[in-house]
């Protein structure tokens, strides 16, 4: 195929898809439109070094872009898209033709609507310029406060701490992770964290930051309790950047919804990574999933999809996280119901989680265990029964449930 | 520079220059071959850059780490010349190195 792939956005999905379409030998013109000022980075870092010296991690470096003509326009934006013509304008009046357009506009952060929520010191985290506003908040601060305990503020709380900061984690649910982990994870990880010194509140709910011109000093909660904080973190959660699909007539779902080919309601437009709404492995309602691998898997499914070639296996989805010592991995998708083996000994900071349910595994999460980790993925894959029993009992090996 | 040699899912071989102090992995992704995808930049989490060192070249790389092992052994295609292309440090030593990438990645 040749004639031009235009990407709406230059995060690590539209990154990872534009080095891949180059390896599938397409020949044609490639462009890449991103707002940020910034060519692909790797995100995740950010929310685990960001008080190490800033070291940006780019997905690729300058030269690459060049070599492999992929043309890379930054700080600009698309505006509007002629679905019919197969044009794309951008915020500097230019049109675009496309022979496939591809949506990778990401997410953004969910601010907290209360009062005070635009003070100084009150900071999300997503891009490289956010990671800094909190390395430079965190320097000269009283302490932290982490509104959220989902894995984004988790990872921030324990940077935080382990620098030696004041941190506070307020969380809404009645635990952390309330959403997206069981509640045996849960609660190991809340007393991981408290055992390091973090204040980690649940039920708590903000209703307002109050500080002054110089910014934040504490946070109020519904019960009327103050919590000191002279840096804020709000994490809870992603907005998809779903608006200029959303405008352009695309089937958007609370996401750009998409086939397992990472291809959207319309033929010629493709949508990948944070702002997608997707099919899962092994069936169940679409989702939007938040990671790395997702966007990685789906910038293979569009290529073989804009490429004309064979449709790639679904896999199984899998994120990572690190707190403290722990480099936590999770694969599957943890949502009840579902009955629970461990397998390891928290306290010694090695374990897994084996979720299963009618005989079958659902998901693992392993901390420091990554051959636990490694098998839930292949059971999960291979979808073959489980015996709850053999797998709590770790003198049954691994290799025997997974593989033999 | 030493010269790594991969080669790739699809049979062919390329050989590129890979500074030393940087991996294996640093090497492919430089220079998008197709096959290693080392999707976490490098960090030995998330398994997407397995390769199998030939036999002659294994001792030219430092000995893996339990974390490397334990993800390699669950790997299809997984075999004793298996590594993770990330932990692959090249030296001066290296120039000349083999290694396969296989269609599993």
């Amino acid at each position: 195929m040749s004639g031009r792939v235009v990407v709406v956005g230059a995060g690590h999905a539209a990154g990872t898809f534009a080095a891949l379409l180059r390896q599938a030998g397409y020949d044609g013109e490639l462009v890449l439109v991103g707002a940020e000022r910034h060519l692909p980075y790797q995100r995740p870092p950010l929310s685990k070094t960001f008080l190490a010296e800033p070291a940006t991690q780019w997905l690729r470096e300058a030269p690459f872009y060049v070599e492999n003509s992929i043309t890379v326009r930054l700080h600009e934006t698309i505006t509007l898209i002629d679905r019919v013509a197969h044009t794309v304008e951008t915020s500097l009046g230019q049109v675009l033709t496309y022979d496939a357009l591809v949506l990778a506009t990401g997410a953004r952060p969910r601010m907290l609507d209360v009062p005070g929520c635009d003070l100084p010191g009150v900071l999300s985290l997503r891009t490289i310029e956010d990671a800094a506003a909190l390395r430079d908040g965190l320097a000269g601060a009283a302490g932290l406060a982490v509104v959220g305990g989902g894995y984004v503020g988790l990872e921030v709380a324990a940077v935080a701490r382990s620098g030696g900061v004041p941190v506070t984690v307020l969380e809404r649910e009645d635990r952390v992770l309330a959403r997206v982990a069981s509640p045996a994870l849960s609660g190991i990880l809340a007393a991981h964290h408290r055992g390091r010194g973090t204040d980690v509140r649940t039920g708590a709910d903000v209703v307002a930051f109050e500080g002054d011109a110089d910014g934040v000093r504490r946070i109020r909660l519904a019960d009327g309790e103050a919590v000191d904080a002279g840096t804020v973190v709000v994490g809870v959660g992603a907005i998809p950047c779903d608006e200029l699909a959303s405008r352009s007539g695309l089937l958007c779902r609370g996401g750009v919804v998409v086939d397992g080919a990472a291809r959207t309601s319309d033929d010629a437009i493709w949508a990948l990574g944070d702002v997608t709404v997707r099919p899962r492995h092994g069936g169940g309602e679409p989702m939007r999933f938040e990671s790395i691998p997702s966007a990685t898997e789906q910038a293979r499914q569009a290529v073989a999809s804009i490429m004309g070639k064979p449709s790639v296996e679904p896999e199984v989805p899998w994120f990572w996280s690190d707190q403290f010592d722990l480099k936590l991995k999770i694969a599957g998708v943890v949502a009840a119901p579902y009955d629970t083996v461990l397998r390891g000994e928290p306290a010694t900071g090695s374990f897994a989680l084996f979720h299963h349910h009618g005989g079958r595994l659902v998901a693992v999460e392993a901390a420091n265990a990554n051959a636990d980790f490694m098998a839930g993925r292949r059971l999960l894959a291979s979808n073959r029964p489980v015996d709850a029993d053999r797998l709590g009992d770790p003198t049954v090996p691994l290799r025997e449930l997974a593989l033999a | 520079m030493p010269n790594i040699t991969y080669q790739l899912p699809d049979g062919s071989e390329q050989t590129v220059d890979v500074p030393e102090g940087q991996t294996v992995m640093d090497g492919s992704v430089r220079n998008n071959l197709p096959g290693i995808v080392a999707e976490c930049g490098g960090s030995c989490s998330c398994a997407t850059c397995h390769v199998h060192v030939a036999p002659e070249h294994m001792a030219l790389f430092d000995e893996p780490m339990d974390e490397e092992t334990e993800l390699v052994e669950f790997l299809d295609g997984a075999c004793e010349r298996s590594r993770l292309s990330c932990q692959l440090i090249v030296s001066a030593e290296c120039d000349g190195a083999r290694v396969v990438v296989p269609d599993t990645n």
